[in-house]
């Protein structure tokens, strides 16, 4: 065969004979072929994926049904569920438990509401708008590791800009509050990180899918004369409905997920004041070395976050969507 | 009555202008400060009222950092460990991704199944029986251990979204190269690769900046304080000198720098990465 002709042509002609052609002895070693190769290409990654992210994930149940050995070679005692009645009776379980409850109610509302607000304001045509969206996901890029230290920086009792914006500008506290010292103050503060940090993210989102939603269908309503605010409840908000079902399952994953910047602003103290989760079950696990136990606090943590991921689904699909 | 609607119009994009104004200040006060404080003199860094153009400034601090703190050594242990990362984990995944978009096989359902749950699970919940296979495999205390480990965590998303840009690639021009004789290999390297140049820079962006970042990983299993990469040097930098907050964002800023650079320069691959990522997930 020549060709003479252009590829995208010679390629429709070639799919059309071969799938008028009955399946010859050449056409089947093709695919054997191509079977090959599809298993080749994937062997290296595959192989590498299977071995770092499936293979831990079978074993991270079955170490938490363990009394884990840490030494190489010594025998591990099987205690079934002996980890998880441990952490049902552990209070300070349940204190990280509604700590990572706490920062997942209060950071993922304000991430959405705020997030789609600046969305909703960068969505037409206006000078900077580059610069705006280059601002506002700046927080997003920066590592949570400096984000951390420098929100705990800010959050010093006696030199800290938040203390000294509250009481020494504007007046609204009457002495400087000890952030870091306390349970409830000490969750605000790295709750207020979360939503700085994360903003952002849903805002990109959020305009994405605003910018999605078909014009006409914007100017209709305005040419109707319903109200901005109205327009954006009858119009875009619907419109953007599954995105904004997507962006809150997300959230509500990483709100519980919460680490770095608790492991960094407070190390869960004072007296554990302010342990979540996952700082909990990295100290059982990588400073008292109890991997059973560690083990056992992060399979609940997937299991709840898996929990309340179908709930969502099932609380964002309507009726009409449901396939 | 037209002049009015104008008039109009003009006000709100100015209302929308100074609202997102002060939205964009109060977001960015704190990394203001982050830099001032980085040019100030240590005794004076928590003085009162906040100086956010130092009175004296130096650059002490970025030369300490730099020299007699490591952060020469630690940023080029990041850049080695985010390097190699992005190479690897760009072509394996590109090479899976083109199985998955090209090639009709048994198991084809299953294995992308398989990397969707990699996708889902929680990474926490994985860190304790990867610590124990990083061990058991000799991958504790050594950067080449990191590149493997980072590598295998970026795999299921690099693939996913190059599997998606690949699908969108016209057939017809690969059954061309098949015509003339070309074997799958070929086609990948020639054709797609090629062709993908957006998609593959957004997903080593992407890879890039998540293994120059990443902080637990690193923290769990390198012990060996020369190798250290960037994150964990200047988080476990704080918890040995609590006070020296100018040398910390020094520091800081040297790790965050190539971020923000990378970030501006690429921004539209970023915004499109991300969008379609979410909008197509």
């Amino acid at each position: 065969m020549t060709l003479s002709s252009s590829p995208s042509q010679t390629g429709l002609i070639g799919r059309s004979a071969s799938a008028l052609r009955p399946i010859t002895r050449s056409f089947s070693r093709r695919r054997r072929k191509d079977v090959i190769a599809a298993y080749l290409f994937l062997a290296p990654g595959f192989a590498l994926f299977a071995l770092v992210i499936l293979y831990p994930i079978t074993r991270a149940f079955q170490i938490s049904l363990y009394h884990w050995a840490i030494a190489p070679g010594t025998p591990s005692e099987f205690i079934g569920f002996g980890n998880y009645s441990k952490a049902l009776h552990d209070p300070i379980f349940w204190r990280g438990l509604v700590n990572s409850g706490f920062y997942m109610a209060v950071t993922v509302p304000a991430q959405i509401v705020i997030g789609l607000a600046i969305a909703v304001l960068l969505d037409a045509h206006m000078p900077a708008r580059t610069l705006f969206r280059t601002l506002f996901y700046l927080p997003v890029v920066t590592s949570w590791v400096v984000v951390s230290l420098l929100f705990r920086y800010l959050f010093i009792t006696d030199g800290g800009l938040f203390n000294w914006f509250l009481h020494d500008a504007t007046h609204v506290t009457g002495h400087n509050i000890d952030w870091l010292g306390q349970r409830w103050t000490a969750m605000v503060a790295i709750s207020i990180l979360g939503v700085w940090k994360g903003v952002g993210w849903s805002m990109i989102i959020f305009l994405a899918a605003l910018q999605g939603v078909p014009r006409e269908l914007k100017e209709a309503a305005a040419v109707d004369g319903a109200k901005a605010w109205a327009r954006f409840r009858a119009v875009s908000l619907p419109a953007i409905r599954p995105v904004v079902a997507f962006v809150t399952i997300l959230l509500v994953m990483g709100g519980f997920n919460v680490f770095i910047s608790v492991y960094l602003m407070t190390q869960g103290g004072p007296q554990n004041e302010t342990q979540v989760l996952l700082t909990w079950m990295y100290l059982q696990a990588f400073s008292f070395l109890d991997f059973g136990y560690g083990s056992a606090i992060s399979f609940m943590l997937t299991l709840i976050v898996f929990a309340l991921s179908i709930v969502q689904l099932r609380l964002f699909r309507r009726p009409s969507e449901a396939v | 009555m037209v002049v009015g609607d104008k008039r109009r119009a003009r006000t709100l994009l100015g209302a929308r202008l100074a609202l997102l104004t002060v939205g964009a200040i109060v977001l960015i006060i704190p990394f203001a400060y982050m830099v001032a404080t980085s040019f100030k003199q240590n005794t004076l860094v928590l003085q009162l009222p906040p100086q956010f153009i130092p009175h004296r400034p130096t650059t002490a601090n970025y030369r300490e950092a730099w020299n007699s703190n490591q952060f020469g050594h630690y940023f080029l242990n990041s850049l080695i460990v985010a390097t190699a990362t992005t190479i690897l984990a760009v072509l394996l995944s590109s090479m899976m991704a083109f199985a998955f978009a090209r090639f009709q096989f048994p198991g084809r359902r299953l294995l992308f199944g398989l990397l969707l749950i990699g996708l889902m699970v929680p990474t926490m919940m994985l860190l304790i029986p990867q610590f124990l296979l990083a061990r058991d495999i000799g991958a504790l205390n050594s950067l080449w251990g990191l590149v493997f480990f980072y590598t295998a965590m970026n795999l299921a998303l690099n693939t996913f979204l190059l599997r998606s840009f690949f699908q969108d690639i016209p057939r017809e021009l690969e059954e061309a190269m098949v015509v003339d004789g070309a074997g799958p290999w070929a086609r990948y390297r020639k054709l797609i690769m090629p062709l993908s140049r957006p998609a593959l820079a957004t997903v080593a962006i992407f890879t890039f900046l998540a293994s120059w970042d990443e902080f637990v990983w690193a923290l769990t299993v390198i012990n060996d304080p020369s190798r250290r990469t960037l994150p964990i040097a200047i988080a476990l930098f704080q918890g040995e000198h609590q006070t020296s907050w100018g040398l910390v964002f020094a520091a800081s800023l040297i790790a965050i720098a190539p971020v923000i650079a990378i970030f501006v320069t690429f921004q539209r691959q970023f915004v499109s990465g991300i969008a379609s990522g979410a909008l197509k997930g």
